[in-house]
């Protein structure tokens, strides 16, 4: 397995890797000369045909997702969320910043399948870098003839522009981020109406993760076939797996879904800081459930993560040795969505203080008797009420670590 | 015929131009630049060119963090406090460290205007933690030699 060779992480290590020319020298746009030469519903049943699935966290089948994109709307927009900032996840930050033109091909390709003529990149306002690479993408872009009118001579017309936030998690939501791409307050919108019936400005629309359409070029070059064949059976494709704590080598590891986890942490990663022992891992970003060492062998993939009490998430694993304070990590984890909550509803807003409130206590060794109750019933109440994901995000990691490292919750309880 | 930024004051946001609008980030990182901070003033501008009611304008750049109303150092010191931080020794440790050089707790900014320290949430560079951001320059694999590098820098420049 570890043989595998890199296919969206090929570019990144080269000199000048961000730059067109040296995209181009390796093969670059290649897949959108011949995406323009097929019909777009035989893009999008390509795409099907691959089993690729959203890398931005949820996994839905990207190709069956370009299929709700209305045909007949006159006006309809494509976004590529660039909002990446989820405790362990860093994978994003790095296709941007070095390989900025795989993400644009296959934006193109995308628009191309769903007759989108303007799309907009939404970066997180804290990548600066970032906003220069996309800037001078696009830029270069247009100059060689990938976007603008009748691109390569095809007919087809796109343009982009980029959009840079400014410090809310919120809006990598993809209804919030089409909020903050209107130049409102990033609040979720509610849904239904879902983004392709009712997105930006009313339109239909598509939101996009970084790595998704990173995929996208590479399965119109070599195939469907050839890109089902790696993975597992409803999790297709390579997969950037951002590894971080307490390893020796952390970084992001480009792998096929299905890898397992002690592969990634032990072969890849280096293995455990100073030889210790693993207390716990969070294998797919923040909010994903905790697993214990005597799950190592699981296979990193939707269906076995999901079977294992845990889910793939963003492919973010961060590793904790056996010196960790899980009360700590919850304490921060939580600490983080909760600064994130927009505030909108009062479940995420109010329960969300609350939470932090006990989890500081406790994790300062001051923990009420009934604290851990109070946790318990804050995250089911918080969980089943909120108007976002956000909310259930900053429960799961209190009712995983309780549930796993319940001791030393106790000791954390004056006595 | 009432101009648009009469009849977004009075019945909100549903007559203004969406396209005008939709500048309304871009035209707040521009005000910005001019005094480190957002004035009153600087609100009152951007909400004029974009026929956008002033209170409108507030309410977007209060909810995103990197906009301030208050004015700030020159260089704002931002410390990622997020897990993967904290897990490679850096959140708090760097913050104290920062903190006990410039001699300013987190939320202040140094006597001479030249620094302001801030706790920030992930700055997505958990696989080179610590990290911290100064203005628009991320640092990463922080190290107490590092930070001193960094600041010996940054105050010879001030």
């Amino acid at each position: 397995m570890s043989a595998w060779q890199p296919v969206l992480l090929a570019n990144v290590n080269r000199p000048n890797a961000e730059k067109i020319a040296t995209y181009l020298d390796h093969g670059g746009y290649q897949a959108l000369r011949k995406a323009l030469s097929l019909s777009p519903d035989a893009i999008i049943a390509e795409v099907k045909a691959s089993g690729l699935r959203g890398r931005g966290g949820a996994g839905f089948p990207t190709g069956v997702k370009w299929s709700f994109m209305p045909k007949d709307a006159p006006i309809k927009y494509l976004a590529v969320n660039t909002d990446e900032g989820e405790p362990g996840t860093f994978k994003d930050r790095l296709i941007v910043e070095r390989d900025p033109h795989s993400i644009l091909e296959g934006l193109i390709i995308a628009a191309y399948a769903m007759g989108v003529h303007r799309a907009f990149v939404y970066i997180r306002g804290e990548f600066f870098l970032g906003v220069k690479r996309w800037i001078k993408a696009i830029a270069d872009a247009y100059q060689y003839g990938y976007l603008g009118k009748d691109i390569l001579g095809s007919g087809f017309d796109l343009d982009v522009s980029l959009h840079r936030g400014a410090g809310a998690y919120i809006c990598g939501e993809e209804t919030a981020l089409m909020e903050s791409l209107e130049g409102h307050r990033g609040e979720p919108r509610t849904k239904p109406p879902f983004p392709t019936e009712h997105g930006l400005w009313g339109r239909p629309t598509i939101v996009q993760n970084v790595e998704t359409l990173a995929n996208v070029p590479h399965i119109i070059l070599r195939g469907a076939s050839w890109y089902a064949a790696i993975g597992t059976a409803q999790s297709k494709g390579p997969k950037v797996f951002c590894v971080s704590g307490h390893v020796n080598r952390p970084g992001n590891y480009e792998l096929p879904l299905g890898t397992s986890l002690r592969e990634i942490i032990y072969e890849q990663a280096g293995g455990v800081r100073y030889g210790r022992a693993i207390k716990a891992i969070i294998p797919g970003g923040a909010t994903t459930p905790m697993l214990t060492p005597d799950q190592l062998d699981v296979a990193m993939a939707f269906e076995t993560l999901a079977a294992a009490g845990s889910a793939l998430g963003t492919g973010a694993v961060i590793v904790m040795d056996e010196t960790t304070d899980m009360v700590e990590v919850t304490r921060r984890i939580t600490s983080f969505y909760v600064h994130e909550s927009c505030g909108h509803c009062t479940p995420c807003r109010i329960g969300g203080m609350r939470l932090v409130e006990t989890l500081d206590r406790l994790a300062a060794g001051q923990g009420r008797h009934d604290d851990l109750a109070k946790l318990a019933s804050l995250a089911q109440g918080i969980s089943s009420s909120t108007f976002c994901p956000l909310g259930t995000g900053m429960c799961d990691p209190v009712v995983s670590a309780m549930k796993l490292f319940h001791g030393e919750f106790t000791q954390h309880v004056q006595s | 015929m009432i101009p648009t930024t009469q009849e977004g004051a009075t019945t909100g946001s549903a007559l203004v131009d969406p396209a005008k609008q939709s500048m309304l980030l871009a035209a707040l990182y521009i005000a910005q630049e001019q005094q480190g901070y957002l004035t009153p003033d600087a609100i009152a501008r951007v909400a004029r060119r974009l026929s956008l009611p002033p209170g409108e304008v507030y309410s977007v750049a209060s909810f995103y963090t990197l906009f301030r109303t208050e004015p700030v150092g020159r260089y704002i010191i931002q410390v990622c406090e997020g897990l993967t931080c904290y897990l490679n020794d850096g959140a708090e440790k760097v913050v104290d460290y920062v903190s006990a050089k410039l001699s300013i707790h987190p939320g202040e900014t140094t006597p001479d205007g030249r620094f302001s320290l801030e706790k920030v949430q992930c700055l997505a560079s958990c696989g080179t933690a610590p990290a911290m951001r100064i203005n628009d320059q991320l640092y990463e694999n922080l190290t107490p030699a590092g930070i001193d590098a960094i600041l010996e820098r940054l105050m010879g420049e001030a």
